[in-house]
């Protein structure tokens, strides 16, 4: 299984998360996160959708029936261009009176952030790339991982030329 | 004005000559104006009906269908309908009532998530909270309908929209950021076909549904006529060559003739006009044309390599490609008839082994009878079908001579699909006639729609093969589960004639074979609409056959004596 991050603009209207969420569903692609959001344009939503799949047809597939619904605008393949891609992750990992200077460290040494502290637990907060989230997501397990929240991936391409232009 | 007449108006902007539907409590106001305006309408019986009604109108017409339906249960009921004609890539708008603004998502009377429901089976599909957004919103529906690929749109209307007042203005033009309908491509990709053509030794013309949709058989016919090339159809495609065309056997795929699959196996060239390989077409497709490069004329560029890889694609409207392609074959016709040793050897194949059947003193057999009718039908008669065997027997057996008019539903497989598709066709075209072979399967599941035809003096002909089984299921059963038919014997103490002279419509039945000579052309000439109940075997299969997931010319054959 490859993956890749597509970047699909779509008209800001009701519905166009059900268009897109029902899509992929009918035609059984698998999806490992979706998220959306306002651009810098007030009329265009920008959803950023990490796909696997199996073969290079199997991503035409993808990028071709997403085309096809009306309020899609632009589809770009992220993974394929020059791209910076981030991902913001929530952690809330026990800690005890012993344990707590040990996770400081390991936050620390990601360049992650402590955005609580109470009796018994941290909530670590962490953007980055898949494979520091994972990293520090397995390093923290030891501790004791009570819940995770993550945002899934976004990502800009690098240069001047935005995606509604490539 | 009031978002109801707004409606209407756009409707009539449109070009839209009747309405399909059904009232009820959401669309009671778009109901008061469509009385006030003598909008002209067709009461169906079930909103299934009128769905099913507004398809076969567009299929016959090529004009957008329009139905009608209320919230809920009436929205829901247009389901099947609107999945129907998503698979058949036909042109519809579907408008469905809405409960109030203020009670949506609180469970109400009479309340579904339509555009939810219809998501995976529409092209495209709207909710309108605000009358304002009503023009653009009917404007925009039409467009994406009936432009590129066609298909279904939902437009579900909260009830309090139609109420509210709006200053009408019909927008000229769409405005869509995602969606143009400049379906033009690259002329180089055209020129690819015909430098493979002119290699080619063993090329074959394979003709799907889209050629229908887009008007354009006459560009096939004239390839066919110039280029010399043999050419198959599927179901979706019947039509649009004449049946009876030098070198063209018909149909192809699972209940195909033996002419038309053994040419895809034999043939170094598949130029695929406007179809989407279905499984139904393809049999197994790892083996499917296993010696031809493939070119696949297509508008859809999702269509390309989904099922079957093409060497050649050609992504853009029939419309801009065929007659490129027919400029290109025509300067090359001066080469002579390149093909003829190739299509002689595919119409002798047709020959040696035609669609067959064992004719008997006893019973009447279904080929006998559909073979009777489409001698007696005039060339421009519609055809629709039901699903099932008698579907099958009829792209078998009726001599299709011109496109739209061989209405049936491919995709889906809908039965029930027949009886308000065929109605539909008529009052879209009532000069034609418009005969229906159905079974005494599906016409059950739609068979209100006799009073709708009654009521409306709506001259279709019925031709139930009448075999007191659910025949496919059956010819399923027999060959691949041990002939356990589970649930699919109907007993046949149902009373076809009876049920439709209940409901206003003339029947007879007929059971011995000399009653298709002697009968038939008086009642197919009957004025007016007729149920006419051909009894025929329970036990007859629909041959040849290429059993799921076989290759195509794996099939097993029939017709021959025993």
């Amino acid at each position: 299984m490859k993956r890749y991050l597509l970047a699909v603009l779509v008209d800001n209207k009701p519905g166009v998360l059900t268009h897109v969420s029902g899509l992929i569903s009918r035609r059984a692609f698998n999806i490992e996160s979706i998220s959306a959001g306002y651009t810098e344009e007030a009329d265009v939503t920008r959803i950023h959708i990490v796909v696997s799949v199996e073969s290079d047809n199997e991503l035409r597939q993808v990028v071709h029936q997403l085309s096809k619904l009306i309020d899609v605008i632009k589809i770009v393949n992220l993974t394929e261009t020059e791209s910076i891609s981030r991902e913001l992750v929530l952690i809330k990992v026990r800690a005890t009176r012993e344990t707590r200077a040990d996770i400081i460290n390991v936050v620390n040494i990601f360049r992650a952030n402590i955005v609580d502290v109470g009796p018994e637990d941290i909530v670590v907060e962490l953007t980055g790339g898949r494979g520091k989230v994972d990293a520090l997501c397995e390093l923290l397990q030891e501790y004791g991982i009570i819940e995770i929240a993550r945002t899934g991936a976004i990502a800009l391409s690098r240069g001047a030329i935005p995606v509604k232009e490539m | 004005m009031n978002g109801a007449q707004a409606v209407l108006e756009s409707l009539k902007q449109e070009g839209v000559d009747v309405v399909f539907g059904y009232p009820g409590g959401a669309v009671l106001t778009l109901y008061d104006e469509l009385y006030k305006m003598k909008f002209p309408h067709v009461l169906t019986r079930h909103e299934q009906g009128a769905a099913h009604a507004a398809d076969g109108y567009a299929r016959a017409t090529g004009k957008v269908g329009v139905c009608f339906a209320t919230s809920g249960p009436g929205a829901t009921n247009l389901v099947t309908g609107i999945a129907t004609a998503n698979m058949d890539s036909v042109p519809m708008v579907c408008i469905t009532g809405q409960v109030a603004t203020p009670y949506i998502g609180r469970d109400s009377f009479q309340e579904a998530d339509v555009s939810g429901i219809t998501t995976p089976i529409t092209k495209h599909n709207y909710l309108v909270k605000d009358v304002n957004e009503l023009p653009r919103v009917m404007k925009e529906a039409f467009y994406i309908a009936r432009t590129g690929r066609p298909g279904p749109v939902v437009i579900d209307i909260a009830k309090d929209v139609f109420n509210a007042e709006i200053d009408f203005h019909y927008p000229e033009t769409v405005q869509l950021k995602g969606y143009t309908d400049d379906n033009n491509g690259k002329a180089a990709d055209v020129r690819a076909v015909v430098a493979a053509l002119q290699k080619a030794k063993r090329p074959l013309l394979f003709v799907g549904g889209g050629v229908t949709l887009s008007d354009t058989a006459e560009y096939v016919r004239k390839i066919v006529a110039c280029t010399g090339m043999p050419a198959v159809s599927t179901l979706m495609g019947l039509g649009c060559l004449p049946a009876g065309t030098d070198g063209y056997p018909g149909l192809a795929g699972m209940h195909g003739c033996y002419a038309a699959n053994m040419a895809i196996q034999q043939c170094d060239l598949l130029i695929c006009v406007g179809m989407r390989f279905s499984d139904r077409v393809t049999g197994k497709t790892s083996q499917f044309a296993p010696k031809a490069k493939v070119a696949h004329f297509e508008i859809d560029p999702a269509e390309i390599d989904k099922n079957v890889a093409a060497d050649y694609p050609v992504v853009g409207d029939l419309r801009w490609s065929l007659p490129l392609f027919l400029k290109e074959v025509e300067k090359l016709s001066a080469e002579g008839d390149r093909f003829k040793e190739w299509r002689d050897h595919v119409t002798a194949m047709n020959n040696e082994k035609p669609f067959g059947y064992i004719p008997s003193k006893d019973v009447i057999k279904p080929a006998e009878a559909i073979g009777k009718i489409s001698s007696l039908c005039s060339d421009d008669t519609i055809v629709v079908t039901d699903v099932g065997q008698h579907q099958m027997w009829a792209a078998q057996f009726y001599a299709s001579r011109e496109p739209r008019q061989f209405l049936t539903s491919g995709g889906l497989g809908t039965m029930g699909y027949g009886l308000p598709a065929a109605l539909g066709a008529k009052v879209g075209i009532p000069d034609k006639p418009v005969v229906l072979f159905t079974g005494d399967g599906s016409i059950m599941m739609n068979c209100q729609e006799f009073a709708t035809i009654a009521d409306n003096d709506i001259d279709v002909k019925v031709v139930v093969l009448h075999n007191c089984i659910l025949g496919m299921v059956a010819q399923w059963q027999r060959l691949f589960y041990n002939h356990h038919y589970s649930q699919s014997e109907l007993k046949g103490k149902t009373d076809l004639v009876r049920l439709a002279e209940a409901m206003g419509v003339p029947g007879v039945r007929l059971t011995k074979p000399e009653e298709v000579e002697s009968r038939l052309p008086e009642l197919m000439a009957h004025k007016g609409p007729m149920l006419i109940d051909i009894m025929i075997p329970e036990d007859e299969d629909v041959l040849p056959m290429v059993p799921g997931g076989k290759r195509l010319d794996q099939m097993v054959l029939g017709g021959e004596e025993k």
